[in-house]
């Protein structure tokens, strides 16, 4: 297996985030009853003219810029011509020979390091409608398919990199920075579910140095979990082939996750020959400097910059500041709590990646559905900055803060259950002479060269203060009156 | 280049049009003659000119992006030939 080399490339539908369709003001919102979102355009009712969506150009160039691409001054729509009862004008508007977006890169990151791959290009296009085989009353669904065209129309941005990647976690890996940069510049909701983020992979074999082997184009892969397994079934099935002295024969397959399979879906021979044409019903579309100028200064800052940022304003590991930038939403969580903690980064940053990413992860949540809103992990911060909670006891309120005790307030279970740190001289002291006066034993065992009988004695100081005593102060007073009374 | 009745037959299949022999033999005869006036355009000197995508030279003009149109779906049915739980029913897509 190790003398062949793996060759994948990736097509990626993203549905942009509009309100209305690509060609018409019907609306995109999810769920709706079966085509009442289906306007003539839509349905291809005679005669009608599709108008293109000003912010579907719009998200499109917010990702071409992304991507460090270029954002070409003038693009074509062309008819791709198929026949599908989910397609009824029997072509869907896409782009050909000039698309939007040409030539911009992504950066992952695996196992084996950082790679750049490389993205050929990303146009604008309709979605279809969509089939249904099921659901139709007894007797129907023997002989038909029932046809919902209210998803016909919605806008999509097919992206599409070069062949660039060399396995299925590299794969993996670029759907995932994919997926998390369409949602970082708004651009998509990125929900897999519903079908707002779908890859296609083209996956081919071939011995180190050799010509690109035969590629086939594997669908239905909507989840990360089901790409990666979709993809190393299809390799092995694919060297299989080869080394069994046949030949990969190009195809569309479909992903099976219940068998863990690709099978045959249809031969491309026919399907392939989409005759594409200029649309005559729609004009070239022309992107002024000035319109890219304008969307370029309202998008966010992207991932790459706010980490350096990051690392540089705020002192933070790449480490830190590449888990606080996994997503905007953890971006500006952090923000906020450094905002509320009167800008102690780095705790906070420790807090964030540490205490709550654990509990996120076994609640099953994500840091924007946190019980424990960025203002009040800054406010916990604050109390561990000025010496009022230790770091035990901080851990202890922030338990009470994710169940929502005293309103979620640090400052509120502190006050209620009583967990301010004892940071008084005068009482450690007390408890320190109680416990040396108590145990006797161990400090006799300390005498003689045994750390661990002091581990012992601070333990015991800890327990007489539930804890709250400062730490620091109990090891250094206990030192103190261990080494005098030597 | 001349088509010949095979790549007629398979344009017939992909545009869902059925010809029968005569009708391919006559489509044959027309296609090839705008294919003859395709080659005469080819053997023109284009370099440098940018290829034309459109018949006028204007671009595309773009609608804001608001939700203008309601919900029509039984006017749109009502001339549907068949349909059920607001579906459109057509024979069984097999995949």
């Amino acid at each position: 297996m190790s003398d062949w080399e793996v060759v994948i490339g990736l097509e990626t539908h993203a549905q942009l985030a509009t309100q209305s369709k690509i060609f018409s003001g019907a609306s995109t919102a999810f769920g709706a009853a079966p085509n009442t979102q289906a306007s003539a355009v839509d349905i291809a009712l005679p005669g009608v003219l599709p108008v293109l969506n000003a912010q579907a150009v719009a998200l499109a160039i917010r990702f071409g810029l992304a991507i460090g691409a270029t954002v070409a001054p003038r693009s074509v729509f062309a008819r791709k011509n198929y026949f599908y009862p989910d397609l009824p004008k029997g072509y869907q508007i896409s782009q050909y020979e000039l698309p939007v977006v040409q030539h911009g890169t992504l950066k992952i990151v695996t196992d084996a390091g950082e790679k750049t791959v490389r993205i050929l290009r990303a146009h604008l296009e309709e979605d279809a409608g969509k089939s249904l085989h099921e659901g139709l009353p007894e007797g129907l669904s023997q002989s038909v398919s029932g046809i919902d065209l209210n998803r016909a129309g919605t806008p999509l941005l097919e992206i599409v990199t070069e062949p660039d990647l060399r396995s299925s976690a590299e794969a993996v890996a670029y759907a995932r920075a994919l997926h998390g940069l369409v949602r970082w510049i708004g651009i998509c909701d990125g929900n897999m579910q519903e079908g707002s983020f779908r890859c296609d992979a083209n996956v081919s074999v071939r011995k180190f140095g050799a010509p690109l082997g035969t590629r086939c184009e594997i669908k239905n892969l909507n989840s990360f979990r089901f790409m990666e397994r979709a993809i190393e079934f299809e390799v092995r099935r694919q060297i299989e082939c080869i080394e069994d002295g046949g030949t990969v024969v190009q195809e569309t397959r479909l992903y099976d996750p219940d068998r863990d399979e690709t099978r045959a879906m249809r031969s491309k021979e026919d399907a392939h020959d989409y005759r594409y044409f200029p649309d005559p019903d729609l004009l070239p579309l022309a992107i002024s400097a000035e319109e890219i100028e304008q969307v370029r200064r309202a998008m966010p800052e992207l991932p790459q910059a706010k980490r350096t940022r990051f690392e540089t304003q705020y002192q933070l590991s790449s480490y830190d500041a590449s888990m606080l930038t996994s997503s905007l939403e953890h971006a500006e969580y952090f923000e906020a709590c450094v905002q509320a903690a009167k800008g102690e980064a780095k705790l906070c940053a420790n807090w964030q990646n540490g205490e709550l990413a654990a509990a996120l992860n076994r609640a099953n949540l994500d840091i924007a559905q946190s019980p424990v809103p960025a203002a009040a992990l800054g406010g916990l911060v604050c109390r561990l900055v000025d010496g009022t909670l230790s770091s035990k006891l901080a851990k202890e309120v922030f338990e009470a803060m994710w169940l929502g005790e005293h309103g979620g307030l640090a400052d509120a279970i502190i006050e209620a259950k009583g967990l301010r740190q004892i940071s008084d001289q005068g009482a450690i002291e007390a408890m320190v002479d109680e416990v040396l006066a108590a145990n006797a034993d161990n400090v006799a065992q300390f005498r003689a060269g045994k750390e661990k009988a002091f581990n012992a004695l601070v333990g015991q100081v800890m327990k007489r203060t539930k804890g709250k005593a400062n730490p620091a102060q109990v090891n250094d007073l206990l030192r103190q009156k261990l080494n005098a009374s030597a | 280049m001349a088509l010949d009745l095979e790549q007629i037959r398979r344009v017939a299949r992909l545009a869902r049009i059925t010809v029968n022999e005569a009708e391919a033999r006559a489509s044959a005869e027309q296609l090839n003659g705008v294919m003859d006036l395709i080659a005469q355009m080819q053997a023109v000197d284009t370099t440098g000119i940018a290829p034309m995508s459109h018949a006028l030279d204007v671009v595309q003009r773009l609608r804001a992006d608001v939700v203008s149109e309601t919900d029509q779906r039984s006017a749109y049915q009502a001339i549907a030939p068949a349909v059920e739980a607001g579906l459109y029913l057509v024979p069984k897509v097999i995949e």
